[in-house]
């Protein structure tokens, strides 16, 4: 009788700790369910590479080339502002900072990092914006430039905390093994601290690749929305997270356009799952050459 | 020997401005939010709901919805992800299992939140017909927290020593006894740190909530969870990007962000508060 019952309780957590397998199979099979119609009209090949995104035309044009040359543009320029700003603070908090320091910087940024995407895009829309189109002399403060900044800005907690817990990670006799043969601090950060935190903090950067690419509403706010391949960063663009969050509203359900949305969010999905799957992968062999214990 | 010493100068240098500058945007950022947000902040901003077209009134129909979708996604989220953290930790599955339980979780945990919306319209909304509700909402903002409420609890449940487990099975109690009388209170406080986090997090998403609960007005209050709902993160959006009257408008949304904001970094301030604290009696 107590065996059966114990059983039935193994059972019942079991079942629900496949909850989040059966998520990510059910994401993956309606995205590509709901994107089907799509490609029984267009094929693959001009839907990713077309360089016509009209919609609501008619007839309607579904390239979304310039859709990810927004994403990347955005993405790329988010990280010349988030890798430097997130590992250099992370070497501060390792590195520099005495220890009352960094036991108030680290839970600073931490907590820093969870401000919603959505403050930042307000932020990047009243106060960034306007800013960016008085310095450069432009039309229109909502640029891709603008969008970069604000992204970055909002990654660099994520990328400086997971950063920082991969430079404590290194252990101190690595440290101390270089400081007696007598280099000084910034050689031993330099040859020893970093290349053995490398990994991690390459990981770091992936996740804030990701996170950047599947970031919605701050490039939702910021970045204007005309879908034309990026010539310059001072021209607005339409990544592919707001052109789904933006057109959404309108399309018809069941209709072509619908389905083409999607089709960017399985895009999408697609990039992101081979980020995290990478990051996961140079982690794990991290972990393996640091020692299993760590 | 000299042009070490510099270039460890310059070196440090450059490192300290990197934090200065981290610092300075995030100030800049919070200063902006609170100076000028305090202004839309009154009683009656908090307690009415909008009027004169979305140019007046408060924004508390907004505030109660958020509240609602938040405490909504927990209560799916918390059982669903508790128990696939016992089940890792207690009832430690094959390698292969848990191998693929964790690769599924980091990339749940990695899916963009638009994404997390498509496929909350596409099942809740329109496959099991729930329309565009709190239901809806809870749910795929319960999805989208699901691996953070199992990591922590994960982390708390794995931090309880394994003495504790051993004394109270050779004291005779079944292992489903063990866990319900020893591992889950002792782990509360790190399970309850996790659910605070993502009560931050839930709360500030928005692009999960845009196609599948929340409305930019609606008049009075929800009464039941198939309800369209207004949500402050939402209401942040539709401030900046719908009406008439931008100028009025953009101050509402200064006190919306205000708000948020706060409540978010509050709520996040204590539970990493918390979560240094257990780290440091673990570690001694």
């Amino acid at each position: 009788m107590h065996r059966v019952r114990e059983n039935i309780y193994k059972w019942v957590f079991a079942i629900m700790a496949f909850a989040s397998i059966v998520f990510l199979i059910g994401i993956t099979i309606t995205l590509i369910t709901q994107s089907l119609p799509l490609f029984r009209e267009i094929t693959l090949k001009s839907f990713l590479f077309g360089r016509e995104w009209y919609p609501t035309y008619d007839p309607p044009e579904f390239g979304i080339f310039p859709l990810i040359a927004a994403s990347v543009f955005v993405t790329f320029g988010a990280l010349l502002v988030c890798v430097p700003l997130g590992i250099g603070s992370a070497l501060y908090m390792n590195e520099i900072a005495s220890y009352k320091q960094k036991s108030l910087l680290k839970p600073l940024i931490e907590i820093l990092a969870s401000i919603p995407s959505v403050v930042y895009g307000f932020f990047g829309m009243v106060i960034v914006a306007p800013f960016v189109q008085r310095v450069f002399n432009l039309p229109t403060g909502l640029t891709a430039f603008t969008g970069s900044i604000i992204l970055g800005i909002m990654a660099t907690p994520t990328v400086a905390s997971i950063s920082e817990d991969a430079l404590s990670f290194v252990p101190n006799s690595f440290r101390e093994a270089s400081l007696a043969i007598g280099a000084n601090r910034w050689q031993t950060l330099i040859k020893v601290v970093i290349p053995s935190a490398g990994s991690g903090i390459s990981t770091a950067v992936i996740l804030g690749i990701s996170r950047a690419i599947g970031e919605t509403m701050t490039v939702l706010m910021v970045t204007g929305g005309a879908a034309v391949i990026p010539k310059s960063f001072f021209q607005p663009v339409r990544p592919m997270t707001s052109t789904i969050a933006a057109e959404m509203g309108e399309a018809v359900f069941g209709g072509l356009h619908y389905n083409t949305l999607f089709a960017i969010g399985l895009v999408l999905f697609v990039i992101t799952l081979f980020f995290n799957i990478l990051a996961e992968f140079i982690s794990t062999r991290y972990r393996l050459k640091l020692g299993a214990g760590r | 020997m000299k042009k070490n010493r510099m270039s460890q100068k310059i070196g440090f240098f450059v490192i300290s401005l990197c934090l200065i500058a981290t610092l300075f945007f995030m100030g800049t950022i919070l200063y902006f939010i609170t100076v000028r947000g305090i202004r839309a902040i009154s009683w009656e901003f908090l307690t009415k709901p909008p009027s004169g077209g979305m140019t007046e009134g408060g924004v508390a129909p907004a505030i109660v919805g958020t509240i609602y979708l938040t405490i909504g996604a927990i209560l799916f989220a918390l059982p669903l992800g508790l128990a696939c953290a016992i089940y890792l930790t207690e009832y430690t599955p094959k390698n292969i299992i848990v191998k693929i339980l964790r690769v599924s979780i980091n990339n749940l945990a990695g899916v963009p939140s638009v994404v997390f919306g498509l496929f909350g319209m596409a099942v809740f909304v329109k496959f099991f017909n729930f329309g565009v509700s709190i239901l809806s909402g809870c749910l795929t903002l319960g999805i989208l927290i699901l691996p953070g409420i199992i990591s922590t609890s994960q982390e708390a449940l794995t931090a309880i020593p394994q003495s504790l487990r051993e004394a109270s099975l050779a004291l005779g109690a079944s292992k489903w006894q063990t866990i319900k009388k020893i591992v889950l209170p002792s782990s509360l406080p790190g399970i309850l740190t996790g659910v605070i986090l993502s009560i931050g997090r839930a709360a500030g998403e928005t692009a999960p909530i845009m196609f599948t609960a929340a409305v930019f007005y609606m008049r009075g209050y929800p009464n039941s969870i198939f309800s369209e709902v207004m949500a402050l993160p939402y209401h942040i959006y539709g401030l900046m990007t719908e009406g008439t009257s931008p100028e009025k408008q953009t101050q509402i949304a200064y006190g919306c962000a205000l708000i948020l904001m706060f409540f978010v970094l509050l709520i996040s301030a204590i539970a990493i508060y918390f979560r240094h604290k257990q780290r440091r009696i673990q570690h001694g």
